[in-house]
């Protein structure tokens, strides 16, 4: 990463490019815009084809999914993405690794405020249970077929989501079981 | 009901406890028991006799057969011996549950033979600080179970959304106690692709050595807890005390133990101390030669190898499936190591081996890490020699700070240095993935920027949390007492799981 770039502060190459992917010469990537910035390959499946796009990508060498989380782009809407995709509130971000190219190929998924529902991958990738059950419990974000959607760091009881942009930080009091409640 | 009290009686009469026997004679005193309840059974001819007394003992100390049936499982005379073990009570406790002898009050005692969830943790000293394992046991023998976690969370992803890029270092290294310059580093990567940033040669040595360092402390310290758990106190003195060198050296040279705020975006925030090379060079000689004591101590140990041996086994494909990193998925067999697969820093200059494991048991991440240790002080021995010269930060006045002298002299480095730690700096929009080898695993940083001097969202990759998935694949199947074994060889740091 560093050997790649040589200006010390350079301008977002954001909403570029197109040629090189390597995940395009893998599987059928029509309707998918691909998106390089700092060398990462970075996919826009619509949430529709997001299962299937994973299956594929699963199917040529991308056996592993290292990461996955999400974003809550509330007050930052107007982000750079590929031409003729309208972002949403919710992404959610998913990194799959191949051994054997030595490559990670991040997903963005698209999801709308109103409906925050995602399919599940653990059926793909069981190592998912984890970081999904956390997406669920800090951003809200349901993944259908789950076999276990509930919290995960915050405790049962607790209201709300917090890593939301619109959570409050900072109010008082915290919530606890045995607190006075919310005044 | 006679026929019933008869043995109860029988039994009780070679149960030292319930004899009003002490304590110290129950060993051989159950023995004896032993021999007597199975001359009971089938008379015993002088001749064979010896070769009886031979299975018997195989048998009794065979782990099969010392494990605790389902009632509906076992035969009558074990019920007895069992019971009569319930009878070995303090003499007050012992009539209440005697009392059951006409019936079925005492067999309450021994379940009602269906499974049994029992909660392991949050306060327990094997669980490595507030993890949680419920086990579903049948038996001793472990069906499910369910790691719970959250107790340590306090919102440090939250928190780093608050923070500019130049104090985000000190919140995530707090993440992973026992390796906070990974932390650090992983942290410092991420905001340096996202800046495009080049380093000088020095500052990436630099972290190369720390990072090195920080791996070894960390791994004798698993090797110390791992011992603790495993009844080997010695090991736990013995690896407590290496780490205790290494942190000394990192207390010189970054002014803290822990939690240094060292490596930062821009390169690292301190030269390393005059005479680093002699240091470093007795940390590493004297690590090297006490690595063959652990050998002495726990390699070729009967009594530790029978305990993790064979126990926690989990293959190449599963590790993969279940996203386990680290010594879990090379102890499996995978050779995957991003030092090694995908090179970051200067580690494709360097001449290392990956450690892999054969069968993926407990044994073999115990071995995984321990020869890490070996292969982390080839890394620092070729640092040491190899240490470029020059600058430990990046020239870049806008990302690290000016030198104090200049200060005083400059005006413009005043400016620097005054915008840099109230406002800090502002990477372009978009984002990365950052990904390192942490001791743990694969340590990631997903840092996404709108532009301003904050990160939009930060999400950390904790091979610990992910690591933890694992476990009810290892402990299936396995003994209780195992169980401890295997969640001390997944070496979970909590802190980094709950962030």
């Amino acid at each position: 990463m560093v050997e790649e770039s040589t200006a010390s502060v350079q301008p977002a190459a954001a909403g570029e490019t197109a040629s090189g992917s390597v995940a395009a010469e893998l599987v059928d990537l029509a309707g998918v815009p691909v998106m390089f910035f700092r060398g990462d390959e970075i996919l826009f499946p619509p949430r529709e084809r997001y299962l299937a796009v994973v299956a594929a990508l699963k199917g040529a060498g991308f056996v592993m999914c290292s990461d996955l989380c999400a974003v809550d782009y509330l007050t930052h809407m107007a982000r750079p993405l590929p031409e003729g995709l309208t972002g949403e509130r919710f992404e959610i971000v998913v990194n799959l690794l191949s051994h054997s190219r030595r490559r990670y190929v991040r997903l963005r998924v698209q999801v709308p405020a109103g409906d925050a529902v995602v399919p599940t991958l653990f059926y793909l990738y069981p190592g998912t249970e984890n970081m999904e059950r956390e997406v669920y419990d800090l951003f809200g974000v349901v993944f259908s077929d789950h076999p276990d959607m509930t919290r995960i760091l915050m405790p049962q009881d607790w209201e709300g989501h917090p890593l939301r942009k619109d959570y409050g930080v900072g109010r008082v009091p915290v919530q606890f079981k045995e607190s006075p409640g919310p005044r | 009901m006679n026929d019933e009290t008869e043995p109860v009686s029988a039994a009780a009469s070679w149960i030292p406890g319930s004899t009003g026997e002490r304590a110290h004679d129950r060993g051989a005193g159950a023995g004896e028991g032993a021999v007597a309840v199975h001359d009971d059974g089938e008379a015993v001819d002088g001749d064979d006799g010896g070769v009886e007394l031979e299975k018997l003992f195989e048998a009794e100390t065979s782990e099969g057969d010392q494990e605790l049936h389902l009632v509906g499982e076992t035969d009558e005379m074990e019920l007895l011996i069992e019971r009569g073990a319930v009878l070995r009570l303090p003499e007050d406790a012992a009539p209440a549950v005697d009392s059951g002898a006409d019936g079925g009050a005492a067999d309450a005692h021994f379940g009602d033979g269906e499974t049994m969830i029992i909660n392991l943790g949050p306060q327990h000293p094997s669980t490595h600080g507030v993890l949680r394992v419920m086990l579903e046991l049948q038996g001793e023998t472990v069906l499910r179970s369910k790691p719970v976690v959250g107790y340590l969370h306090t919102g440090m992803e939250k928190t780093a959304e608050e923070l500019t890029y130049v104090q985000g270092a000190t919140n995530v290294t707090r993440m992973d106690y026992l390796s906070p310059l990974n932390n650090e580093l992983a942290w410092s990567l991420a905001v340096e692709k996202l800046l495009g940033v080049e380093l000088p040669p020095r500052a990436t040595w630099i972290r190369m050595l720390m990072s090195e360092l920080n791996r070894i402390s960390s791994h004798v310290m698993w090797a110390a807890t791992n011992g603790m758990d495993l009844a080997s106190t010695t090991m736990m003195i013995f690896g407590f005390r290496e780490r205790e060198m290494v942190l000394s050296f990192f207390e010189k040279t970054t002014g803290l133990r822990m939690n240094h705020n060292y490596i930062r975006p821009g390169g690292v925030a301190a030269d390393l101390p005059d005479g680093w090379e002699d240091d470093v060079s007795v940390i590493v000689d004297t690590i090297a030669g006490r690595l063959d004591e652990y050998d002495e101590l726990l390699t070729g140990q009967p009594i530790f190898r029978e305990r993790t041996e064979g126990i926690g086994v989990i293959g190449p494909d599963l590790a993969l499936a279940m996203s386990a990193t680290g010594p879990i998925l090379r102890a499996a067999g995978v050779a995957w190591d991003l030092r090694k697969s995908m090179p970051y820093l200067a580690y494709e200059e360097v001449d290392f081996d990956v450690i892999v494991g054969t069968v993926g048991d407990t044994f073999d991440r115990y071995a995984v890490r321990l020869n890490e240790v070996r292969e982390s002080i080839r890394i620092v021995r070729q640092v040491v020699e190899r240490m470029p010269s020059g600058d430990y930060k990046a020239q870049d006045k806008k990302v690290t700070p000016p030198p104090r002298a200049r200060i005083d002299e400059s005006m413009e480095a005043l400016i620097h240095h005054f915008k840099l730690y109230t406002r800090g700096f502002e990477p372009p929009e978009g984002e990365v993935y950052a990904s390192i080898e942490s001791p743990r695993g694969e340590l990631g940083c997903y840092i996404v920027s709108n532009g301003s001097n904050k990160p939009y969202r930060m999400h950390w990759r904790g091979p610990s949390f992910v690591n933890l998935q694992s476990v009810p694949a290892l402990l299936r199947g396995s003994l209780l007492a195992d169980a401890i074994a295997i969640l001390s060889s997944v070496d979970p740091v909590l802190g980094e799981v709950d962030r």
